[in-house]
């Protein structure tokens, strides 16, 4: 990979192994030394202009974390991670001293995120939704921010959030994964860096959709970004997230957090398109993708909703879930992922029914391909409150090729007679006889291949924004192109 | 047309065909005849450019563009993009892909190799139903998955509707009519009939004469272990429905 970012050869789609977005940006960073200690803590805290009881939250998960051991359950194998050998902060330069505004973003940083397709400045902004984009550890920008506040709503980055509503934070953030839920949640919880704060107040539908981008740019840095998300009483709001980082030899870190609060009647649809550098076909280098989602149905009939196209990473373990309290209220899981090369994917969700009436479901697309693993690891507990709870589950696998293996780890725990849970589940292959009758019409071996990856994803891509699907089919076709020999 | 001459193709390492030859003109319908294990599926596959299929000797040769040239080494796609269309024995299922979505994709694949104007969804949605009213066919199930819980009969329509959308030049029929009852081997056969013209041709495999009262041949060949090993005119197929085969392989 050449090192400047402006030489447009760069997102040359015939690059080694079709990554468009390996490029890497040339800027000048504000970083912290590498290593993880209580001083790395207070300097990323003050960095952020922080409220003590950020920093006293950070410490206290630091400190959980110390005693705490990373999990290995999971069906795949990595090289340790040496957390002391990470710079936990990365931050382009800033111009001025004063309060950042999109005109002020580092130039370079603008055209990478326009390579991206995310256009930042107010003339060039993407009508239908607003974007905040993350540059390593901090926000560089978020746009429509003075629309969405006519309506009440806040959408900005987090450690702004912490300044303009920091009683929200306070109130929310860790009542969904608090600091010591898992050992990748509690080290988020303390060298968190940046990330998106939403809040839609009571009975708003936010007009477009709320949008953060992800890039990882810096060397040798972990990203650690942070997304709480409240929906009020009768609020709607839809919320995509797409990530992508350049071509390294060593692996990265990313080890984020999400929480989502649905209250009474709210609803909120969470959509992510993940294309994190998976590595080369030899499997070095990629990032490894620890990442807790989880949201919480809180009120009666909310309802959370997240639909997942996991493309890239060395690794992934992600289990978006949703704890269903109230009575009435939905949870839904939709996910493709697909893995490649020597991917490694173990994902899917837990769906914990407390109310009554909660009705859940889960969809799970699985295509492997080349060396590469790819499981689906799912629990769905009905809780003694949960009276008549529902689950409908459905896990479909397909492999592309002969060395490539899927699992499925489907856990029920059932604690109320009244549930009702179905689970189906399949495994296929492409078969070279569906590619041959799709050639025999005409089609190339490329496009009969996009055409049966799609109808098998068809369930999981009509829950997503149209634009969004599009990208996603495209993500698809780009990784499968030399897959099927 | 279609000119195959000395041919000698195999199959996972054993040979099927020993020495074949077969010529077809345009506007020609040819019936190809023989008992089970004879090669007919073989001759199909090997015509359409199945990967599994090796062409061991001989020639395989398609106008294109006025010349003839020779296909053996050709991508099935090209070969269909040419105007060679396999209706399949078991059509395959393709699960989550729309009918009407994959016929689409198909004629637009077509319709870019000879640079003429693709159709979107508004466009192709009447093309599609005019074809179906043509051949008589339920409108119902071009929304569903391609093959998907069709029954066997819907399945080889929908094979006979996919011809009628790509409009080749040369068509393979490879055992149209196994599994079929006599209605719906009637409405095949009409939708074979009404593509029939003056500038195509068609070769119908079949194990049994019945399908040959509805799809008159030119000519009528008989395979056998391999080899063409008799070509007449229709009332060959008669002769084979009263006799059987033994008489011409003895």
């Amino acid at each position: 990979m050449p090192d400047k970012s402006d030489a447009p050869q760069n997102i040359d789609p015939l690059e080694p192994d079709g990554y468009k977005y390996g490029f890497i940006t040339d800027v000048e960073a504000d970083t912290a030394p590498k290593g993880l200690n209580e001083e790395i803590i207070a300097f990323i805290s003050h960095k952020k202009n922080e409220p003590a009881f950020m920093l006293e939250w950070r410490l206290k998960a630091y400190r959980h974390w110390q005693g705490m051991k990373e999990p290995h359950w999971a069906n795949f194998q990595y090289a340790p991670i040496d957390y002391q050998d990470i710079r936990y902060y990365s931050a382009p330069k800033k111009k001025g001293t004063g309060p950042q505004s999109l005109d002020d973003v580092d130039e370079e940083v603008v055209k990478a995120f326009e390579k991206l397709g995310i256009p930042l400045t107010e003339q060039k902004r993407l009508a239908g939704v607003a974007v905040d984009a993350v540059f390593d550890s901090v926000s560089v920008g978020t746009t429509h921010q003075k629309d969405l506040e006519k309506l009440g709503i806040i959408f900005c980055p987090i450690s702004e959030a912490l300044r303009k509503c920091p009683e929200l934070v306070q109130k929310y953030m860790g009542s969904v994964v608090p600091y010591n839920d898992n050992f990748f949640a509690a080290l988020n919880s303390a060298v968190f860096t940046d990330g998106s704060f939403c809040y839609i107040p009571e009975g708003v539908r936010c007009p477009v959709d709320l949008s953060t981008y992800f890039r990882i740019n810096a060397k040798e840095t972990g990203q650690f970004e942070r997304t709480l998300i409240i929906a009020e009483k009768g609020a709607y709001v839809s919320y995509l997230e797409g990530c992508t980082a350049p071509v390294r030899d060593e692996n990265q870190l990313h080890a984020a957090v999400v929480e989502l609060i649905a209250l009474d009647e709210a609803q909120i649809k969470y959509s992510t398109v993940q294309n994190w550098y998976a590595g080369d076909r030899d499997g070095r280098g990629g990032i490894y993708n620890f990442v807790t989602k989880r949201g919480r149905c809180a009120g009666v009939n909310s309802k959370i909703s997240w639909t997942q196209v996991e493309a890239g990473s060395a690794i992934t373990w992600k289990y978006p879930s949703v704890i269903l309290k109230g009575d009435n209220s939905v949870g839904e899981f939709y996910s493709v992922a697909l893995t490649n090369n020597r991917m490694n994917a173990d994902t899917g969700t837990k769906m914990i029914h407390m109310g009554r009436n909660t009705r859940s479901t889960i969809i799970s697309k699985g295509i492997s391909s080349d060396f590469s693993h790819n499981s689906y690891r799912g629990l769905v507990k009905i809780m003694p409150s949960a009276e008549n709870a529902r689950n409908f589950s459905q896990c479909d696998s397909m492999l592309v090729g002969n060395n490539c293996s899927a699992n499925t780890f489907p856990r029920i725990e059932v604690k109320n007679s009244s549930a009702t849970l179905e689970h189906e589940a399949t495994t296929s292959k492409i078969s070279a006889e569906q590619v041959f009758y799709l050639q025999s019409r005409g089609l190339n071996k490329e496009e009969a291949i996009a055409l049966v990856i799609n109808g098998f994803c068809k369930d999981v891509f009509k829950t997503l924004p149209l634009e969004f699907a599009v990208e996603a089919v495209r993500l698809l076709e780009m990784k499968l192109e030399n897959s099927v020999g | 047309m279609l000119n195959i001459r000395d041919l000698y193709a195999s199959v996972d390492g054993h040979q099927i065909l020993k020495g074949l030859d077969l010529s077809v003109k345009a506007g020609e319908v040819h019936a190809i005849m023989g008992p089970n294990g004879s090669g007919k599926s073989t001759l199909s596959k090997i015509v359409a450019g199945h990967p599994q299929y090796t062409v061991d000797r001989g020639a395989i040769e398609f106008e294109i563009n006025g010349a003839m040239t020779d296909i053996a080494a050709m991508e099935p796609d090209l070969r269909a993009r040419e105007g060679i269309f396999l209706a399949f024995q078991y059509p395959v299922e393709i699960p989550g892909v729309p009918t009407s979505e994959f016929l689409r994709s198909s004629y637009n694949a077509l319709a870019r190799h000879h640079g003429l104007a693709e159709m979107d969804p508004l466009d192709f949605d009447p093309f599609i139903r005019e074809k179906m009213k043509v051949l008589e066919m339920d409108e119902k199930y071009i929304d569903r998955a391609v093959n998907v819980d069709f029954s066997g009969g819907e399945k080889k329509r929908n094979e006979i509707l996919q011809m009628a959308v790509l409009n080749p030049r040369l068509a393979v029929l490879d055992e149209t009519d196994s599994g079929l009852d006599v209605d719906s081997m009637k409405i095949v056969a009409h939708g074979v009939n009404v593509l029939r013209t003056k500038r195509n041709a068609m070769v119908v495999i079949t194990h049994y004469q019945r399908l040959l009262n509805y799809i008159k041949p030119d000519i009528v060949h008989v395979l056998y272990q391999g080899r063409i090993i008799k070509t007449a005119g229709p009332e060959l197929a008669l002769e084979i429905e009263e006799k059987g085969y033994d008489w011409l392989i003895a």
